[in-house]
Order: structure tokens, then sequence, then C-alpha cells
């Protein structure tokens, strides 16, 4: 695949020595830049491609030596640990609260520390604070750009910070003067060269983690090469001791761990079939859950540094948007793109319940910080809150 | 949310391997031993076989995959609603009806996998075949399109007429019974991919095509000796046997089994369910007295009790007893340079080296030498993590030895002897009552209001 790639640069730049010309058909403009050969490109590339496949060979090697590694140590498997303990009886969840008012998808949604506001962003450029038990809209922003990807409620309940096609993060302080034009209060972080796709607050109001589409850095404090396709979101960091871990997923089937404060990455699962499109930790820290576009959560522990369950069905077709924990961790709420709201029993392995109600995907989904609802955001522009 | 990027072949990855699962269970129904029971639709007196009734389509997928009517008519609904299956009554409405309505299976030659993306040429003659066929059948919306098409690729129009006379020329010399399930066939294609109002089947996608190709070349080599390195670490990792790992997941569910509302519920109620935010009120960060499961909470781990105001303050008043409280002032200041401002942090360094480092402080806390002389160092040019090294030693100090005592202490043995267990308030039992869902003050209204307080005072 490398060699073929680099052909087609070389292609391009040998063509910008010679005339421009029309291009009438492919063929013949393929024979015209096949000749003349150019020798020392042509022994460059040679070269270029032996050092590739030299390169190949021993990654896949180490691969399959830490595969034979990570295996040695698994000695049971989850549901054998878990035939002891008490099944799920019947689960019943309704939405409880609907709120409307975005004119166009839902992108994303944060709760904030008081357990009952949240802050929504949209398709159509608005982000909206809500407080979700009365249903009522506190504040609205019109973001200049449409697209607005992330958004996050700061942990004193202050600020907002928000952020996509403008490719900045913007923090905007909540006040409550009706009057008062909120987009004038703002602090803005520029991000340069490509839009935000995640955003989320530290333990303070005064750090905002971010992440950029399309590019491998992530935030102000990590640069992480690893990843040299997207990064669709970023989730909760967890506060291990001292050093703040973070677990990134990507476009390339990975789910990587990142350590915040050195920038390497100190772990990389590869098990899923498709793009990952949400991770999120298990509360007591030790592990996290996945979901992708392969309709399957994985969950992957990070002590025995190995994927220890997968919660699929066959009769699932459609890709997980998001995933989210219930407080203790039992149970784990999968948003897919039909729509629907999938409930599995972490530990059995089996699915609890299936809630339906959204008209169109379900773009997000968090748990509420005390664990008594989990709001969900959808392509059919309201969020619902389920309890 | 998924941004795609065109994989190889220009199909979009996401639904790819979406059309192969909806495949496999169209395969399966059509098994002719464990498929469904085909039946004849019945057109005056033209009979064409293969039809199957709605109920038919959910009955057997509520068996073959042991799931609920709700789930299947949700599954059938999306099977119609991607093409594989289409209605014969209603073709405009996709919609899959629990009742006697007729269905077929669509050809794999029309499946949106085969034939992706639907293009404008065959569109064209599609649109002119109808013509065609019987002037004025088209629909307002397809009148439409017919003359922007007819506009836009004009230049081919003569092939487009030409090619729809001839498929319309060889479709006379077919059977009826092929001919009438062929156009039916073709129209749901049709509505499927080009449907009246633009109803979005389609993911949302930005191409990043020259950004992939362009990335992957240059990468490629570095990325390859990141990924060998990475490797060569890992393979030097502790790690841990899978049963203890697994067995802590279950210890944690049980314990914190009870403090789970989704769960086990909480009381006295769900605000959510109850609309009644008596929950809430009780657990507020400062409150006169804590419920019970609360400071039951803080014993599970040492970081739960950090992680609450008032365990917190809780654990502050037994330092103080214990004449240790400069340990979790230091800890808290520590905190703060992590997670506060860049432009503050200097400042803020200082100010931790004269109240808790420096020889002869006020509140000097107690590290080993080796960790001092780094901190020392480190504070020279100091930065967001200066302290950890020293925070990270105090805290496990306090976790080894200040926290089991305080969970044995009396204070902590009276705060959950003292600690409500509120009562049960069930649900209102008369359906039409609905309570009043007052708001509550906004947390930055509760900030204004103090900062006005101080500046008062």
């Amino acid at each position: 695949m490398c060699k073929h790639y680099l052909y087609s640069i070389l292609c391009i730049s040998t063509s910008l020595c010679f005339k421009p010309f029309r291009c009438r058909s492919l063929p013949a403009q393929r024979k015209y830049m096949r000749s003349p050969p150019i020798p020392e490109m042509a022994t460059q590339e040679v070269q270029l491609s032996e050092t590739l496949a030299h390169l190949k060979t021993e990654s896949d090697t180490l691969k399959g030596k830490l595969e034979e590694e990570r295996a040695k140590l698994h000695d049971v498997e989850l549901h054998q640990v878990a035939e002891k303990v008490e099944g799920l009886g019947q689960f019943v969840m309704k939405t409880r609260r609907t709120l409307k008012g975005h004119g166009n998808k839902v992108l994303c949604m944060d709760w904030c520390k008081d357990k009952r506001r949240i802050v929504s962003s949209s398709q159509d450029g608005k982000v909206i604070v809500w407080d979700a038990f009365t249903t009522n809209k506190e504040h609205a922003v019109t973001m200049p750009c449409t697209w607005v990807m992330a958004c996050a409620y700061a942990p004193s309940g202050c600020a907002v910070a928000c952020g996509g096609l403008d490719n900045k993060c913007s923090v905007y302080p909540l006040s409550l003067d009706k009057n008062e034009n909120l987009a004038a209060k703002k602090k803005s972080v520029a991000m340069h060269t490509n839009y935000l796709s995640a955003c989320s607050f530290t333990n303070s109001d005064m750090q905002v983690r971010l992440s950029r589409m399309g590019e491998d850095t992530c935030s102000s404090f990590v640069t992480a090469l690893h990843h040299f396709f997207d990064l669709t979101e970023l989730f909760k960091v967890f506060r291990h001791v001292l050093h703040d871990f973070m677990s990134l997923q990507g476009c390339d089937k990975k789910a990587n761990v990142w350590d915040m404060r050195s920038g390497q990455c100190i772990q990389s699962f590869e098990t899923h079939e498709s793009d990952i499109n949400s991770v999120r930790y298990y509360p007591s820290g030790d592990a996290f859950a996945s979901g992708s576009d392969d309709a399957t959560c994985r969950l992957y522990d990070l002590r025995a540094d190995r994927e220890v369950a997968i919660y699929s069905k066959e009769s699932i077709i459609f890709g997980v948007s998001s995933v989210d924990f219930s407080l203790s961790g039992r149970l784990l709420f999968g948003g897919y793109n039909d729509y629907t709201i999938n409930v599995w029993d972490v530990l059995k392995g089996t699915r609890v319940s299936i809630l339906f109600g959204h008209e169109n995907r379900v773009s997000t989904l968090r748990v509420s910080p005390d664990g008594t609802a989990f709001c969900t955001g959808s392509w059919d522009h309201t969020l619902r809150t389920w309890a | 949310m998924t941004i795609n990027t065109l994989a190889k072949g220009g199909w979009h990855r996401d639904q790819m391997a979406c059309f192969r699962k909806m495949e496999k269970v169209i395969v399966a129904m059509q098994d002719p031993d464990m498929g469904m029971k085909m039946r004849n639709q019945r057109l005056l007196i033209t009979v064409i076989p293969h039809a199957m009734t709605g109920r038919d389509v959910i009955n057997w997928l509520m068996q073959k995959y042991n799931m609920c009517e709700e789930e299947a008519l949700h599954l059938g609904g999306m099977l119609v609603r991607y093409g594989y299956i289409y209605p014969l009554k209603e073709p405009r409405s996709l919609v899959l009806r629990a009742d006697e309505s007729p269905y077929r299976f669509q050809t794999p030659y029309f499946w949106t996998s085969t034939r992706w993306p639907a293009t404008e040429l065959d569109y064209a003659i599609y649109l002119a075949k109808k013509n065609i066929r019987k002037q004025g059948e088209l629909m307002e919306y397809e009148k439409e399109r017919y003359s922007v098409l007819h506009k836009r690729i004009n230049h081919t129009w003569d092939f487009v007429v030409m090619q729809a006379r001839e498929q319309l020329r060889a479709s006379k010399q077919r059977r009826k019974a092929d001919r009438i399930v062929l156009e039916c066939q073709e129209q749901a294609y049709w509505l499927i991919n080009r449907p009246p109002v633009s109803l979005t089947l389609s993911t949302f996608r930005i191409y990043f095509i020259a950004h992939f190709v362009c990335v992957c070349v240059c990468v490629c080599t570095f990325c390859l000796c990141l990924q060998i390195e990475f490797c060569r670490r890992a393979l030097g990792r502790n790690r841990v046997k899978s049963s203890i790992c697994l067995e802590g997941f279950v210890k944690y569910s049980e314990q914190y089994l009870s403090h789970d509302p989704i769960m086990q519920g909480c009381l006295p109620s769900n605000p959510w369910i109850s609309d009644d935010t008596a929950h809430w009120t009780m657990n507020t960060e400062v409150v006169p007295i804590p419920s019970r499961l609360r400071v039951e909470r803080w014993s599970f781990s040492f970081m739960e009790l950090l992680n609450d105001a008032m365990g917190r303050r809780e654990f502050m008043t037994y330092l103080e007893k214990e004449f240790s409280a400069e340990n979790l002032c230091f800890w808290q200041a520590c905190e703060d340079i992590r997670h506060g401002e860049n432009s503050r942090i200097v400042e803020k360094v200082e100010e931790v080296y004269k109240n808790f480092l420096a020889p002869g402080a006020a509140r000097w806390v107690n590290i080993d030498s080796k960790t001092m002389d780094k901190t020392l160092k480190g504070i020279q040019h100091p930065h967001r993590f200066v302290m950890d090294d020293a925070q990270m030693h105090i805290y496990f100090l306090m976790k080894k030895d200040s926290f089991p005592r305080y969970l044995k202490s009396d204070l902590y043995k009276n705060m959950l002897a003292k600690a409500i267990v509120p009562q049960e308030v069930k649900k209102s039992v008369f359906p039409f009552m609905r309570r009043q869902r007052h708001s509550s003050p906004s947390p930055a209204q509760a900030v204004a209001q103090a900062s006005e307080e101080e500046g008062r005072a």
C-alpha cells in the first residue's frame, strides 16, 4: 500500500516539471508521466520501499510477540467470573424529559455538576444551556460557525466551552443578565489548523482539554503523534493518583491511552473491526469501554492490558455513536445509529434492554454526575433524559 | 458522531459494514429451509409469486433473533428504509406494517451496496423510460428533476433517450409477471436513492481524500518507527492476571450497587421520575446532616473522601485534632497549582514553598529528603507539575496512615450514626396530578451572589 502512495506522490511532483496540458483521457496522461523515468528518483523509490518493508516486518513480529505476552496471563473470562453475580431483573426506563429547541442535529452535550443542568450544541450553530429538570432554556449562544461539535460545562457551573468548524474553542461565562450579550464576553483559544472535535474541562474552570480533527495533537499538554487519522472524541480524564491519563480513539480502529504529563502513549488496543466513535472510562478507572461502527461495544482492562468483553448481538446492525457507564459500572449504555439505545450488563455481557424514542440517530449520550439519569442527543433535533 | 473518510473504492466505511450485516439477515430470510414462507401477490388477473406479508417478516425476526415485537418492527423497518424489502401496496411509504400488507425482497442487483452511488445518468434513463411509457406518469418532484437533468446533461441526452427506448423494448419481450416485478424493483430502488423529500439516510461526510493521501506517505516510516518503539516498551510492561482484574470489577459493582440510582433507585425518590427534588436538596455539597449512603461512600476509598467537599472538611477537622492538618492543606494547594491559571503558577508555587517547604516554615510537611531535593530544584523553574512528586508522597502518607485511623475514629462513627436515611416516597398515585417543577438557582447565580456579598463586606 505504501509503495502505491509513494509512487503517486512522485508522479504528482514530476508533473510539475512539465508543461501543463489538458487531460483528455486518463490512460494517455499516465503514459505521458511514466516516460522518461528519472534515474535518481527511481533508485530512491526502491530504497525507501525496502526500508518500509523491513520496518513493517519488524513491527508485525513485535506486535505478534506482544499478543502472546498478553495472552499468557489471561486465565478466565469475564462472564465466568460473573456467574456468581445475581442477574438483573426487568428493566424499565423511559424518557422523562424531552428538550426541544434546537433547529438542527444535536451533536454534543454535557452535564453540569449540579446534576440537572446541561449544555448542548448543534449543527445550527447554537449552544443552549438548559435546566433539564424544568426543560427551560437558560442561555443560548449563537456561534459564528455552524457545526458546533463539542461543548462542555465548567466544573463551577459558571461557564461553557464550545467549538467546532471555526477551528477554535471559545469559553463563555454564563451571565444572568438576560440582556447581556454572552458572545461579547467570550474568550477564545485558537486552534490554527483544523476544527475542534471535542473538548472538556479538567478539574477546574481554568483548563480545557481539546482535541483536533485530522491531526494527532490533542490539548495543550499532549502531543501524541501516534494517531495520524481522525481523533473524533475525547472524554473525561480519570485521575489516577496524580497522573492524568486520557484515552483517545481514532478512525484507525485503535484505542490508545496517553499519559497527559509526559505525552507518551502508554497502551494501545486494536481489536475493533471498524472506526471507534466513543470511549469512556469505567468508574474505577481500571478499564474503559469503546463503541464502534462495527456495532459492538468492547471493554478493555488497563491492568490486564487486554480486551475483556464484547457487547454485541447478531440483530444489532448499526454502529454505536457514544457510550457511558452507570454510576456503579454495572450497566453500559450505548447510543446507536439506528435511533435506539441498548443497555448492557457489563459483567454478564448480555443486553438488558433496548430503548426506543428518538427519530434519528443518537449522536451523544452522557450519564448524569450523580447517576440518577442519562441524557441523549440526537439528529432528530431533540435531547431526551431517561430514568 | 462519525466523520468518515472515503475508504478505497469510494465506499463509506461505516455504511458498508451495516449493509453487509443487513444482507446477512436478508439472505437468512430467503433460506429455503429456515427462511420465510412466501405467498403470492394477486394483481387483477396476474399472480406474482415471492411476496410476503409484514406480519410474516416480524414473526420471522422475532423467532430467529429471539426479540420482542417492538424490536422486530424496528429492525424490519430499517430493512425497508434501506431498500432490501419493498412494499407493494404503497410504494412511497417506506414503513413496515405489522399486518397483511405485501412486501417483496429487492434483487441484489438493486442493493444499495452494489450500486452505490446512484448516478445521474441512470436516474435520467429511468425517468425517461417512465415518461415514454405513459405520458404524464411522472410525479411532480420527478418532473422537476427530469427537467433539471435535461438541462444539466443535455450533451448526452440522445444517449439517455436511446437507452430508455432499448430497455423498454427489451422488457416488452418478458413475461408479464416478470415485467411487473422488475418495474417494482426499479421503482423501489429509485424511491430509496432519490427520495421525494430528502430523507437523510446517509451519514454526514467530510471528505479528507487529499489529506489522507498526502499525510499517509510522509508519516508512514515515522509511524512504523513509533509503533516499533511502542511495542518494545509494551513488552516490558507488568501485567496483572485476568482473574484478579475481573474480580475487581465484580467487587466494585457490588460495592457501589446501592449507590447507583438507575440500578437500585434512590431515596426518597428519583427526581426525574417523581418530579420531586428532595434527593438533590439532601445531597447538595454542604448540608447540615449528610445522608447515610454518602458517609458510607467516604469509606470506600481515600479518593472518594477527598472528592466530597463535606468529606474533606470532616477529614480536615480530624487532622487538626491530630496536628497533621498541614498535609491536607499542602495537598489542596498543590491541586490548585495543577489546575489553576497559567499566569498564577509562579506566585502559587512561591506561596507553597513559603508555607510548607521552606526550613522553619509555619506548616512544614514531612517529605523524604530525596523528594524534597527534587522539588526544591524544580521550584527554580516552576511549572504546573513541579509539585507532583511531593504531592504524591503526602497523598500516600495520608492514605496509609491518617485515613484508616479516621475511619476508626469517633468522629467518623458519630457522623455515620447521625446520618439520615430518607424515607422512600412512592410516585404520586393520581396520574393527573403533576408536581410543580421548581427551578433551582443556577450555579452561576450562586457565585455572583457570593462575590456581591464579598464586595459589600
